[in-house]
């Protein structure tokens, strides 16, 4: 908006200076941001026998680390599971986050306000980990995928979100609906939801990260190791624990200790990246200023 | 849950409809609360549920008991806390690291943002942008393996540069001494880029006549970032600190879940932390819910208060 304004005059001295410090601590953040991501990314292709080093890349690039994680069956078995997690875990989370944001996002339901702070209640203060660890448990639920995907069903934040979004959609559609006729669920998925698609996507994206990340919940809430996505392994293979399950691939390995290890960072990091920017292009929208209310 | 027997009459109806009983309108209604059922049921089993069980804090909760069987123990595991050498360790670790985290989080997502929307360079702009948000999304595990990757003993990149220039290689994150400054740097890297997008919408939300009129007027663009951005970024500020005062005692479970180690306990056990070994892995499942529902209860008074002063300052609160 100003750059036409100013750009005419003459840059002076003190204008350059300040240009110059904006542009430095851009590519700052750039670079400080991306050599971490990169030099890991290296690190994965290092040969066995080479050091890996920022400023030298690897004389050739060595996927075979890549190759002997996807060799093993442990890891695809995590991968697997990652997926159930979170295409069941959106499933469900975007089910009960749209049936219970809808009602909610209308004025005219009796009770609403009640409903609202009550579920506000539970953002504000939980009981803490053990008395919940202790529902699952009386519920059965300790090794059952659905231990993971009730317990997260809900984020009281991105229920208040949608719940903002609905309320300012315009009402003379949904009337109109309903004087022909239409049932409350007739207008939620055939006027509400085509309206709401930005939210929609941005918030099942939200509830997609949140479920890929599920570190803490699979050690809570499963003994089985069979059951563990790709994060809980990541941390075992970094961390060198169960190192039983890995001993084969690093005893007589090909590829250097470190290059395994990036690789399974890599691995873990993929689906985030492929969908960063469908992400990037959505959350900005709605998100960002829809939870400070005025 | 029941339905508000004493809701006031609903406000914008469209058409001024004859007053109906209240039976009524719960009745016209009943579509809803059908689809309320999951969700409420949700909320009821998993997060009012567990308020109910937290009585085992006061009790001595033995599991074949159940927690309605168990005899009550009084205040026995809030005072055993309390007196522990724990105690003070626990709150130390908490609130450095929490209060780091926020004293030194806040002024590179402001400068962050603040450049943003200064730049001319349009394209560095949204580069930088872009890549910062990045690793919002990342989880801690995979930071763990970035860190990893940069501070490990042997092959990390930090230490590949100590070695070369002569110094000694330092286990950063098994060394009670650097283990806190990587909990906050990693918070920083990782949150910085998506904390200023809060700071960059109150920017944008500045009226450009301002800026126009500074420009009129012969105001260098040091002061006009000084006179009209930072004051347009006031609220915001306030409210983010405030909030962020509010949750003071969480120090950020899931990260130093996944980066701490046995060395550095002294120095990182939080109280979630603590929380997590003592109730899952010792099964002290009274006192740790005990500790729990303190940290909770703290939680709580200091947030209602933090939101309270927000709207005070700003006109603006989060609930």
């Amino acid at each position: 908006m100003e750059d036409t304004l100013t750009s005419r005059k003459p840059r002076t001295r003190d204008d350059l200076l300040f240009d110059g410090l904006i542009n430095g601590i851009l590519l700052f953040v750039l670079i400080v941001t991306l050599i971490p991501l990169v030099y890991v990314v290296m690190v994965s292709v290092t040969p066995m026998g080479e050091k890996s080093s920022l400023f030298l890349p690897p004389t050739q690039w060595s996927f075979s680390a890549y190759i002997e994680l996807l060799k093993q069956p442990a890891m695809l078995r995590a991968g697997l599971n990652s997926v159930i997690i979170t295409v069941g875990g959106v499933l469900v989370s975007m089910i009960v986050t749209v049936l219970t944001a809808y009602p909610l996002s209308r004025r005219d339901l009796p009770g609403r306000k009640i409903i609202s702070g009550l579920i506000l209640f539970t953002f504000l203060f939980n009981a803490g980990l053990i008395p919940l660890y202790l529902v699952i448990r009386d519920l059965g639920l300790i090794n059952s995928y659905w231990a993971l995907l009730l317990n997260g069903a809900v984020s009281v934040y991105n229920l208040f979100v949608m719940k903002n979004f609905f309320e300012n959609l315009p009402d003379s559609l949904e009337e109109a609906a309903r004087i022909d006729g239409a049932s409350e669920l007739q207008i939620l998925w055939h006027i509400v939801m085509p309206l709401s698609k930005p939210i929609l996507l941005t918030i099942g994206l939200f509830y997609a990260v949140t479920s890929w990340n599920n570190f803490f919940d699979p050690i809570l809430f499963f003994s089985d190791r069979e059951m563990m996505p790709l994060p809980v392994i990541l941390r075992d293979i970094l961390t060198g624990l169960n190192s039983a399950d890995y001993a084969e691939s690093t005893s007589n390995t090909t590829s250097h200790p470190e290059a395994l290890k990036m690789a399974a960072v890599v691995l873990t990091t993929l689906p985030m990246l492929l969908i960063y920017p469908w992400i990037q292009k959505y959350f900005t929208r709605g998100t960002l200023t829809g939870g400070v209310k005025e | 849950m029941k339905p508000d027997l004493t809701a006031e009459p609903p406000q914008d109806t469209p058409l001024p409809r004859p007053k109906t009983s209240t039976l009524k309108r719960l009745m016209r209604h009943q579509a809803l609360y059908v689809l309320l059922i999951p969700g409420l049921l949700y909320f009821v089993v998993f997060r009012y549920w567990p308020l109910w069980n937290a009585q085992i804090a006061f009790k001595d909760f033995n599991p074949t008991l159940g927690v309605e069987g168990s005899p009550w123990a009084g205040f026995k595991y809030f005072i055993q806390f309390f007196e522990s050498f724990y105690f003070s360790q626990l709150m130390t670790n908490t609130l450095i690291i929490s209060v780091a985290k926020l004293v030194l989080g806040i002024p590179p997502a402001i400068i962050l943002a603040i450049a943003i929307h200064e730049a001319r360079l349009k394209w560095l702009a949204r580069g930088a942008q872009t890549v910062s948000y990045l690793p919002h999304f990342l989880s801690w595990v995979i930071v763990f393996g970035v860190l990893l990757a940069l501070l490990s003993p042997s092959e990390g990149l930090v230490n590949q540069a100590i070695g070369a220039l002569g110094g000694d290689t330092i286990p950063f994150l098994t060394s009670p001494e650097f283990f806190r400054s990587v909990i906050v740097l990693s918070d920083i890297w990782k949150e910085t880029g998506w904390g200023a997008i809060l700071y960059l919408a109150a920017l944008l939300s500045i009226n450009p006549t301002l800026y126009e009129a500074a420009e009129v007027d012969g105001a260098t663009r040091w002061q006009r970032i000084w006179h009209i951005s930072i004051p347009g970024m006031l609220d915001v500020i306030i409210l983010v600190t405030l909030l962020r005062l509010g949750h003071i005692l969480d120090a950020g479970f899931g990260q130093i879940f996944v980066l701490y180690s046995l060395p550095v306990y002294s120095v990182a056990d939080v109280i979630d932390t603590w929380v997590y070994r003592q109730g899952i892995q010792n099964f002290q499942f009274s006192l740790a819910t005990a500790v729990g529902l303190f940290k909770g209860l703290i939680g709580l008074a200091l947030i209602l208060t933090a939101n309270r002063m927000a709207q005070r300052f700003s006109g603006r609160g989060l609930y």
